[in-house]
């Protein structure tokens, strides 16, 4: 009876423990990470804005209208208009669907393809680690932004091909690092017990040994986000990223900044502002999140 | 002090009478085992300048339900013995009979059926265990891949019933390995080992990195397994007094090669192997007095390198007995009394 009742008590314990736990951690996470939190508000918000496109946004992000060309800010038009007469606020807040629809499918794309291939290269070792560890070589040799130049270069401009630009050079940037885990990971008596146990190579991997390399896989991962987006940005500037009129920030920077930087400068002015803010605040936000999970980077 | 879970006693049972009895079937013979790890120099062409020679040359074989004791120092090579037979490593050479069959070199779909035959308890339960695994899904995922318990239901019960008999409470089920303290963790490395319905346990240190009072209750429950379930054991350890508490017959390695192999009672009133005989003289005696009276015989020197292991008997450097002959070739294992073994031609 005694025993009962004190397991009881126990678990009304547990639950309230867990409400307040909640609570207790994002107000430890606004003391210990002000930047970290601040950053993942800008992620939020750009979230919002891409999730919520349609019904943020007054106008049409793609139709053209020639009798509001050029406009400066005012109360209409907030942020002003472009050469095309289109409202620049609603491109904006279309362009995070973009940039994020992007920056989410490389970073996740190439973060996982390279935790699967360093795990892998780290547990069967030998040859197979050597071959893949020069291959990661070789495309690391290249900087990051030439290297999705040639891939774009080869496969012609266009949303997929941009994907696919950004997250190759992605994959082995992530399968170093998450080799240099799994090698030592290796090592651990649990993946010997579940080679004694008779598991598979795959199990192994999948199961055994990726679960406990995802500190510095989610590492790799924020940090992705925030280069996937400037990358995207950058090559849709240089042309050879997200064709017109699909509304992209760099886009909408190489069309205000190539003609219109003296005579209409909002047109440049806030898709810059968009691009920083995004990529500082992903970034600021990585930052956190590796501090978080990795004590030994942790900021003295 | 006892985890909340554990239901053991603390009390060490000591008799010879609890090590059970054993039959005359022989379960594995290890024959010539060696296991040479190769040193590689070399930027882009991988030489190999020489070996790392772990286990030189190891024969031994143990009956069923019997518990075979493997001792020496660190680095003799005991735990790399334990890490071929599972077929960790690939030794270099040698034979592995389990069952009339040699498992050495067997691919690994083969090996499948033998790794549910023979299991392994780890020495350090921090690390045996995956952080990321409920003690739940560790305890299943082996019936559920062989296919031993095709519903899960059924599994659910029989990782129940496993944390029962390993004296843990079903509650356990739901926990992760760092809500545990390390001898409820022991014991569900213990547990796991068992979800195969194994015949053959190598521990590997299996208690060592245990406090002396959990010590006892992982070693009384690895006695009541072995009597319960008729397994049989190798157990690699470094402690003397553990061995000769749970072990039949007890070997002793030194670098990588057996000198002494003998009834456990026989081998510790008996040494015959000057090494043996220096390793039970470090022993202390739990007895101030006693201690302090008794005439100590150090054997000088370190242990010698295995990459480059001195000739012939790879002790005569440091043996208080050796003679000019032990220079030139390793002594013959040879049975001095009946079922007693010694590697030493100045005995």
């Amino acid at each position: 009876m005694t025993a009962t009742s004190k397991i009881q008590v126990e678990s009304d314990f547990e639950e309230l423990e867990k409400k307040k736990h909640w609570f207790r951690v994002s107000l430890n996470m606004c003391r210990k990470q002000p930047l970290g939190v601040a950053g993942g508000i800008v992620v939020l918000l750009m979230i919002i804005m891409a999730v919520f496109a349609e019904f943020l946004a007054f106008y049409d992000p793609e139709v053209n209208s020639l009798e509001h060309m050029l406009l400066p800010p005012d109360e209409k038009y907030w942020l002003g208009t472009d050469q095309f007469g289109r409202d620049l606020l609603t491109r904006i807040i279309y362009g995070a669907r973009t940039a994020l629809f992007v920056g989410f499918t490389c970073a996740i794309l190439g973060a996982g393809f390279g935790l699967v291939l360093g795990v892998a290269s780290a547990y069967f070792g030998g040859w197979f680690d050597l071959v893949v560890q020069r291959i990661v070589d070789v495309v690391m040799a290249f900087p990051l932004i030439i290297l999705a130049l040639a891939v774009v270069a080869t496969l012609g401009p266009g949303t997929e091909n941009v994907i696919l630009a950004i997250t190759i050079p992605f994959i082995p940037q992530c399968a170093r690092v998450v080799r240099s885990n799994a090698l030592a990971i290796r090592e651990i008596p649990y993946v010997d017990a579940a080679r004694a146990l008779g598991y598979s190579d795959s199990r192994i991997i999948l199961r055994h040994m990726v679960p406990n390399v995802m500190a510095p896989f989610l590492i790799m991962l924020t940090s992705f986000l925030g280069q996937a987006i400037l990358l995207e940005a950058s090559l849709s500037f240089l042309g050879m990223g997200v064709q017109e009129p699909t509304p992209a920030w760099g886009l909408m920077l190489q069309g205000g900044a190539e003609e219109f930087a003296e005579s209409a400068p909002w047109v440049a002015i806030w898709p810059g502002v968009a691009i920083s803010l995004a990529v500082f605040g992903f970034n600021l936000f990585g930052d956190s999140v590796r501090d978080t999970l990795d004590p030994k980077l942790r900021s003295r | 002090m006892t985890g909340p879970g554990e239901v053991s006693s603390v009390v060490v049972r000591d008799d010879s009478q609890f090590r059970g009895s054993y039959t005359d079937e022989t379960l594995i013979s290890v024959k010539g085992l060696k296991m040479h790890f190769p040193v590689t120099e070399g930027v882009f062409v991988q030489r190999v300048v020489a070996s790392v020679k772990a286990v030189d040359g190891v024969n031994f074989e143990i009956k069923k339900g019997e518990t075979l004791g493997l001792v020496g120092e660190s680095g003799c090579g005991k735990t790399t013995t334990g890490r071929c037979i599972l077929q960790l490593e690939k030794p270099t050479a040698g034979e592995i009979i389990f069952h009339g069959e040699d498992i050495n070199g067997l691919d690994d779909k083969a090996m499948i059926e033998i790794r549910k035959k023979i299991q392994v308890i780890f020495q350090d339960p921090f690390s045996s265990l995956n952080p990321r695994m409920k003690v739940g899904e560790i305890l299943t995922e082996p019936m559920q891949v062989h296919n031993i318990i095709s519903d899960e239901e059924g599994r659910r019960q029989r990782a129940v019933e496993l944390l029962t008999t390993c004296g843990l409470k079903a509650n356990f089920y739901e926990r992760y390995p760092h809500e545990m303290s390390g001898g409820q963790r022991q014991r569900v490395g213990i547990a796991r080992a068992l979800a195969m319905n194994p015949e053959f346990i190598i521990c590997d240190e299996a208690v060592s990195a245990l406090d002396v009072s959990i010590q006892a209750q992982v070693i009384n429950l690895l006695e009541d397994l072995r009597d319960q379930f008729g397994l049989t054991y190798l157990f690699i350890s470094h402690d003397l007094s553990v061995v000769r508490h749970i072990c039949h017959r007890v070997a002793v390695m030194y670098l990588g090669h057996m000198v002494e192999l003998a009834d456990c009672d026989e081998l510790f009133d008996n040494p015959i192997h000057p090494y043996t005989q220096a390793l039970l003289e470090a022993v202390p005696i739990p007895d101030p007095d006693l201690e302090h009276g008794r005439a100590h015989k150090v054997i000088t020197g370190e242990i010698p390198s295995p990459i480059n292991p001195p000739s012939g008997c790879v002790f005569h450097p440091r043996c208080p007995r050796a003679v000019g002959s032990c220079k030139d070739s390793f002594p013959e294992f040879r049975e001095v009394k009946p079922g007693h073994w010694v590697a030493c031609t100045e005995v």
